[in-house]
């Protein structure tokens, strides 16, 4: 590890992997809430086209990715809330037109796909002292109202027509959520990467939803695997020569992969326990012959009993009477 | 039970005015020109059928949808002016698939925003007030679960906490009682009545009227985007009995002698 920090290449990639791991997965609660995960990876697409023209005109290019792809994300949210682009078509338009555009520019620009290959995947090692710079005022404009506003994000991103009851302006926050989106996006180019980026937005996210309860508990843990597996990926892709932003990746979803069995396990423990069961009397309903029977698996939401619900719980009929789950039995209702 | 404030008396304001309200939906007449006078602490039920615009109105009253043509004023202020939403409670209709990953108590909490400026955090005002909303609807034990983890009647007492947090003088409830056992929807009528007593005025769309009835000072029935009947529930239900000329919306009206909730697909134990 002290070996690691001794190269400043090496500084610049943990600062900037740390402040990637922090910024993408806080914007991307709000993000997975209004169930607009691939999002991302369509404004990455947009970006393309910021990098494109950055190397038509010979410039740098995060500060023209951000305008281009800041420009995409505000057209595609005021047609969404216009009802002009109901999704699908228009999106997939707007992303494949960008990285088209970008992929032609960059030819024409003489630079081809190499030159691109950069952002598309991500070069950590190769990132500048001013592009750390740029990296963290970016980081800041993002984090400072994805963290301040959360109250208010959380409010539109979970139930729109309420908070407009509460005063809230709902298009400014829904723009403001697909712009710091936007900022993030290109702000993880050299990261993680323009066709990456969208997973370290969503995977960490998922990964957090399923190891703690509550919407900003979720937002703290998923900055909190966000940034474990940035710095993670980066220091082992350091020693095993890997591309950073893959590993970063296949790190994240591995998280995910951990945290299902766990939040599987924990939903169980958290079933309600029924209140308890009133005497029934039922015609329809005939009492056990023999209690307790065997029962070959246990009743859910999946299984093929009826479900009924009986006060705060859900009874599932079994050959005419009613079982309700409780703890690792069953109770007769 | 204590009289509640004359909500006619000179001088006082409407909570909700709607005068001559069209709304159109995908460019077809949805409301066909509305009027709708709310008083203070006065307990209006909508009714009608699928279809008769009844959730329009709410909806179109709280500025959630355009209006084609006419005015709503709420607490005398036209609806384009109208900023004091801490003084409006909504509760919408229960969607299928809450929030993911949100507690209780957070989405109480959202309850509370026309109250908070941004940037500032929760006060402990805030926190009480959330934690009272929760025992009054009588989910104080569940502050901290997933709303995934509720039934449909316990989520749906998170919404009319969630509306009541604020204190509001207006709630709206858009079918508080869909899918809702008998049980909840006692519950609810019990926590809404004690607040009509303290003052707050409720308009609430109903399918059925169950164990609201005793609440509700005049029923509104709408059919086809217009009001075709007004009147205390058992006037309603009189000239429903005497009228041949508006049967369809005859059936939606819960009959007094009948026991309520049993037909809106309830399950009981």
């Amino acid at each position: 590890m002290i070996d690691i920090l001794g190269y400043p290449f090496m500084q610049r990639a943990l600062l900037a992997a740390l402040l990637t791991g922090v910024i993408a997965p806080a914007i991307g609660t709000y993000i997975v809430q209004r169930r607009l995960s691939l999002l991302g990876d369509g404004l990455g697409h947009v970006a393309i086209a910021g990098v494109g023209l950055a190397l038509l005109t010979g410039q740098a290019p995060v500060p023209w990715a951000v305008a281009v792809c800041v420009t995409g994300a505000v057209a595609v949210e005021v047609l969404r809330q216009r009802g002009k682009a109901t999704g699908d078509v228009g999106l997939a338009i707007l992303f494949y037109g960008g990285l088209a555009a970008g992929v032609l520019m960059s030819g024409i620009a003489g630079a081809g796909a190499a030159a691109l290959s950069q952002y598309l995947f991500g070069s950590l090692t190769t990132v500048t002292e001013t592009d750390l710079l740029v990296i963290a005022v970016l980081a800041v404009l993002v984090l400072v109202p994805t963290l301040g506003l959360a109250p208010q994000l959380f409010a539109v991103s979970t139930d729109e027509e309420f908070a407009r009851t509460q005063g809230l302006r709902t298009s400014a926050y829904n723009i403001a959520i697909v712009v710091l989106a936007a900022v993030t996006v290109t702000l993880a180019m050299r990261t993680v990467g323009l066709l990456l980026v969208s997973a370290l937005m969503v995977v960490p996210v998922a990964a957090a939803q399923n190891l703690v309860r509550g919407f900003y508990a979720a937002l703290v843990a998923a900055m909190a695997v966000g940034t474990t597996v940035t710095v993670g990926g980066a220091v082992g892709s350091f020693y095993l020569d890997t591309p950073p932003g893959a590993l970063i990746v296949v790190l994240a979803i591995g998280v995910f992969a951990l945290s299902w069995p766990y939040s599987a396990l924990i939903a169980r423990r958290r079933r309600v326990a029924p209140v308890l069961p009133e005497l029934v009397d039922d015609d329809t309903l005939t009492v056990h012959q023999k209690v307790p029977e065997e029962h070959p698996h246990r009743h859910g939401p999946d299984c093929e009993h009826a479900e009924i619900r009986h006060g705060d719980h859900i009874d599932y009929v079994h050959e005419g009477h009613r079982h309700a789950v409780h703890g690792d039995h069953y109770d007769e209702h | 039970m204590p009289p509640r404030p004359d909500p006619t008396g000179p001088g006082v304001t409407p909570v909700l005015q709607v005068e001559d309200l069209s709304v159109l939906l995908g460019g077809l007449p949805v409301l066909r020109g509305i009027s709708l006078t709310v008083g203070v602490g006065e307990a209006v039920a909508l009714l009608g059928g699928n279809g008769s615009g009844k959730s329009t109105l709410v909806r179109s009253a709280l500025g959630l949808l355009p209006a084609e043509r006419g005015t709503v004023t709420l607490f005398g202020q036209p609806l384009a002016s109208f900023h004091s939403w801490s003084r409006v409670g909504y509760v919408p209709q229960r969607s299928t698939a809450p929030a993911s990953g949100a507690t209780v108590a957070e989405v109480v909490s959202s309850g509370r925003l026309a109250l908070r400026r941004i940037f500032f955090p929760r006060t402990a005002k805030d926190r009480a007030a959330v934690r009272d909303a929760l025992d009054l609807v009588g989910l104080g034990s569940r502050a901290k679960s997933d709303v995934r983890e509720l039934s449909g009647g316990q989520q749906q007492r998170v919404l009319i906490a969630r509306a009541l947090v604020g204190d509001p003088d207006l709630l709206v409830l858009d079918e508080p009682t869909a899918g809702v056992d008998l049980e909840h929807q006692r519950v609810l009528a019990d926590v809404v009545t004690r607040r009509v007593d303290a003052g707050l005025a409720v308009i609430v769309v109903l399918h059925e009227v169950g164990p609201l009835t005793p609440l509700i000072d005049r029923a509104v029935v709408l059919r086809d985007g217009r009001v075709v009947a007004q009147g205390s529930l058992a006037e309603i239900d009189h000239s429903r009995h005497t009228h041949v000329s508006h049967p369809s919306t005859g059936h939606e009206l819960s009959e007094p002698e009948r026991p309520p909730g049993l037909l809106d697909g309830a399950v009981e134990p």
